[in-house]
């Protein structure tokens, strides 16, 4: 690929998901000969099995205390992984940078007070004056920072004031095309020279009884015992099993990245994304489209990382797909092994590639049954997310 | 292109070729802009669930709009559609609108009526704190799409975009009380890279409810000067306590000034500039040196190739809580500096109080019109200015005065700040 001033090009990636924390044990399970572990928490949401977070510091990150507790986890996890990405750009702690730095934050909601929502619950299944009760108690139990660690927009929030990133602050929401759009959009503006370097990414709790009920109110989970995300039957539930996964990007010029000697994991040389009705071949003609960049990568080292949700059908269609239009390249369901992150199922397979292409990876399949091992190491890569319930994207990335 | 439709920097001029918006004063530009330049105060005592207990029992909320269910999602939807319609019918687009869709939609939770619908069907308790292992017990015994539909933020800009045929994937945003202004700012942002002609901007904001109300409360951010209603707004005085909570909802059609022409549509205004600046101040406090609001001033300034000398009327965020009036003032203060008091600035919220998501977009709307008509807008029930605030506001009257260049402010919760610069066409 022809290298321009305006590339937009990778330079930091923080990732935390069930594998671990930062890029290093995500870039040693990429380069392992060895199909990775997974990492499943089967008791904690019995009959729903979600992959967790792993063991976290959470001052390495979030240093203040106080900054701490006016979040939830989601929260949290996403100023976690934002000053990672930080960390690995070379950026963290640079003031001049990251006050000029802009953000996109692909964010749903925080977490609920499920004893509070439950106390008000009970309570009402008492009375006939429910919305009477409902004041009552929301005055007197609600917490005020709950309502904060709440706010879509306030992950963003917390990064501005954790890590001192005020170029601007945007956040988006919409589920997997957040994510999607939070890039995409991140990415024309720095070609089109509207940005110089963005934060970009997302974070996604899995372990919240509110978002379990999310996902079981279409009867969504993967129910029994784990199986590979190819492998999952209707018997079984619905196939998808959600996982706690923080990833965000630095994503600058390549002018902007070379003039201050940055490390580039990769370029991203196409990203787009989506939607519609998805009935009578809607969704493959459009993933075709989103397709084209791709279509000429060498087979022996383009790596596919596939978003597939676990849902039956979209992943069986997205499997038949990507086998039609990509024959011979290896596929990698990435949400087969950290879970399925909504918001940030797209950056995490975006975080994954730009570790593989960044390290030349021979990644090895995460199914071994299903997924084919790598001729070469990664020169280019493809990532894919279709969401669950709508829209759909593709990212293509070339190794420098 | 042309010369004469490129910008300062090179860059497509944007005009915006169609608007509509609701607020509580009423649906389409027309009537609210009758009410709004006539001094009429939407804000009313809140009808839509009991508030006997609550400190806070007035708001803006928007109940003249028909909805097939009582909920937010319904209620935000259906405002966007009928300012959208309103939007495309003056632009004269009908047909797919073939560009992309930048919504500004407040974030969703299940509604409490859901919730109890949820717990009327689930098997009892067993121990406190249970509840949503008995929701998901109920939701396993049999499944809730409507439910699951209605709490993904993707819903609304699903429904937009089948309905006007936007191009591509829609983004749904939030910037808190700057989200308005951000869909604007992504729309102008999208045309000048040269990704499509035109873009469907729209912010909506259709969530007061009791949740949201106790918790703006427990923030003290609204006003509890609740009797007359209509009086609780009074951005800039010195007994404003807080802002009242609204809805409304607005769309703006922009589209490159050289595509507009090209197809003979009216043009209304140019969105000349955009400036953004996020704070770090603290999770509900701004700056309290407005850093980043001047920041914001003057990268919309710049972004508009205008000097401070250009501007002629500044439409303020002016949400009359203490500490916006004030910041906004001193931020004001350090960008227009000895010129300030000479430049009318007016506060929209004082007729129809925050509305939030929308509000943005709405003030962006109002800020046209006022071009267009060469009316100033008042900042109503201006009794008792904060004689720490000096500002034309335009008190209580509207003046007939013409501009050619307007700022719009938005300032957000979380520290997310947007303003915009509009000018008259021609450009």
């Amino acid at each position: 690929m022809t290298k321009s001033a305006n590339d937009v090009v990778i330079t930091g990636v923080g990732i935390v998901t069930s594998q671990g924390v930062g890029a290093e044990p995500h870039v040693a399970l990429l380069r392992a000969a060895e199909p990775p572990k997974v990492r499943i928490e089967m008791e904690r949401f019995a009959p729903y099995p979600v992959h967790p977070l792993p063991e976290i510091d959470w001052s390495q990150q979030i240093p203040k205390r106080g900054d701490q507790r006016q979040m939830e986890n989601w929260q949290r996890l996403g100023v976690f992984a934002a000053g990672l990405a930080l960390d690995d750009a070379g950026l963290k702690d640079n003031l001049d940078a990251c006050g000029s730095m802009d953000m996109i934050v692909a964010a749903g909601g925080g977490e609920r007070d499920i004893n509070v929502d439950s106390l008000i619950v009970d309570e009402a299944l008492k009375r006939n004056d429910r919305e009477r009760l409902l004041n009552e108690k929301l005055t007197t139990e609600l917490r005020p920072t709950l309502f904060l660690a709440q706010l879509s927009n306030l992950l963003a929030g917390n990064i501005s004031i954790v890590h001192k990133v005020t170029g601007s602050s945007r956040t988006f929401m919409g589920e997997e095309a957040a994510g999607i759009s939070a890039i995409e959009t991140a990415f024309a503006r720095i070609q089109a020279g509207q940005s110089t370097h963005t934060l970009v990414g997302g974070a996604f709790s899995a372990e919240r009884l509110d978002i379990v009920l999310l996902i079981e109110a279409i009867q969504g989970h993967a129910l029994g015992e784990w199986q590979p995300i190819w492998s999952r039957k209707p018997e079984n539930g619905g196939g998808m099993i959600l996982g706690s996964v923080g990833a965000f990007l630095v994503l600058e010029s390549r002018e902007y990245a070379e003039a201050r000697g940055a490390r580039i994991y990769a370029t991203i040389a196409a990203i787009g994304g989506d939607r519609g009705g998805r009935e009578d071949g809607r969704l493959e003609a459009r993933l075709r489209g989103l397709a084209k960049p791709a279509r000429e990568l060498d087979p022996q080292s383009t790596v596919i990382f596939a978003g597939a949700s676990g849902f039956h059908d979209l992943t069986q269609r997205e499997k038949t797909f990507l086998e039609t239009e990509f024959a011979g390249r290896p596929v990698r369901a990435y949400g087969g092994l950290v879970g399925h992150g909504i918001e940030a199922q797209f950056p995490v397979g975006m975080a994954l590639a730009a570790l593989s292409l960044g390290n030349a990876a021979k990644v090895p399949p995460f199914d071994p049954v299903a997924e084919a091992p790598m001729g070469a190491p990664a020169k280019a890569a493809i990532v894919t997310t279709i969401g669950h319930a709508r829209g759909e994207g593709i990212a293509v990335l070339a190794a420098e | 292109m042309s010369k004469a439709y490129k910008d300062h920097l090179g860059r497509p001029i944007v005009a915006v070729t169609g608007m509509g918006v609701i607020t509580s004063l009423g649906q389409g530009l027309e009537d609210n802009w009758a009410a709004l330049s006539g001094g009429v105060s939407g804000i009313h005592k809140i009808s839509r669930f009991p508030t006997d207990s609550l400190s806070t029992r007035i708001s803006g909320t928007v109940d003249f709009i028909e909805l097939p269910a009582e909920n937010a999602v319904e209620r935000s939807y259906a405002m966007a559609r009928e300012t959208t319609l309103e939007a495309l019918a003056q632009a004269g687009i009908s047909g797919d609108f073939n560009g992309p869709l930048f919504l500004a939609a407040p974030p969703i939770e299940p509604e409490w009526s859901a919730r109890f619908e949820l717990a009327d069907r689930s098997p009892p308790s067993e121990r406190p704190g249970d509840a949503y292992n008995r929701f998901l017990a109920a939701m396993r015994e049999k499944a809730d799409p409507v439910f699951h539909e209605a709490v993904l933020f993707g819903s609304i800009s699903e429904r937009l975009a089948d309905r006007f045929g936007t191009r591509g994937l829609p983004v749904t945003l939030s910037t808190a009380c700057a989200s308005g202004a951000t869909a604007i700012q992504l729309g102008v942002e999208a045309i000048r890279q040269g990704r499509t002609d035109r873009a469907l901007t729209v912010a909506t904001d259709g969530s007061v409810s009791a949740e949201a109300l106790i918790r703006f409360s427990l923030l003290s951010a609204l006003s509890t000067q609740n009797d007359p209603p209509e009086k609780a707004s009074k951005p800039f005085t010195k007994e404003r306590d807080g802002f009242v909570i609204a809805e409304g909802a607005a769309t703006l059609v922009l589209e490159s000034l050289e595509a507009a022409l090209a197809r003979g549509a009216r043009v209304y205004g140019i969105l000349k500039g955009c400036g953004e600046k996020a704070d770090l101040f603290h999770r509900t406090r701004s700056s309290p040196d407005g850093g980043p609001a001047i920041a914001t001033i003057r990268a919309a300034l710049a972004d508009a190739g205008i000097d401070e000398g250009g501007i002629g009327y500044i439409n303020a965020h002016g949400t009359s809580t203490p500490e916006n009036d004030k910041m906004e003032y001193l931020s004001m203060s350090a960008v227009f500096g000895e010129r300030l008091p000479s430049i009318p600035v007016s506060s929209n919220k004082s007729m129809i109080g925050h509305t939030l998501t929308a509000a943005g977009a709405v003030e962006a709307v109002f800020s046209i019109q006022t071009m267009l008509t060469g009316t100033l807008p008042p900042t109503i029930n201006y009794q008792n200015p904060d004689p720490a605030i000096v500002l034309d506001v335009v008190p209580n009257v509207r003046r007939d005065q013409q501009v050619t260049a307007v700022l719009s402010n938005s300032f957000g919760f979380g520290g997310q700040n947007a303003s915009l610069v509009m000018t008259a066409e021609p450009a």
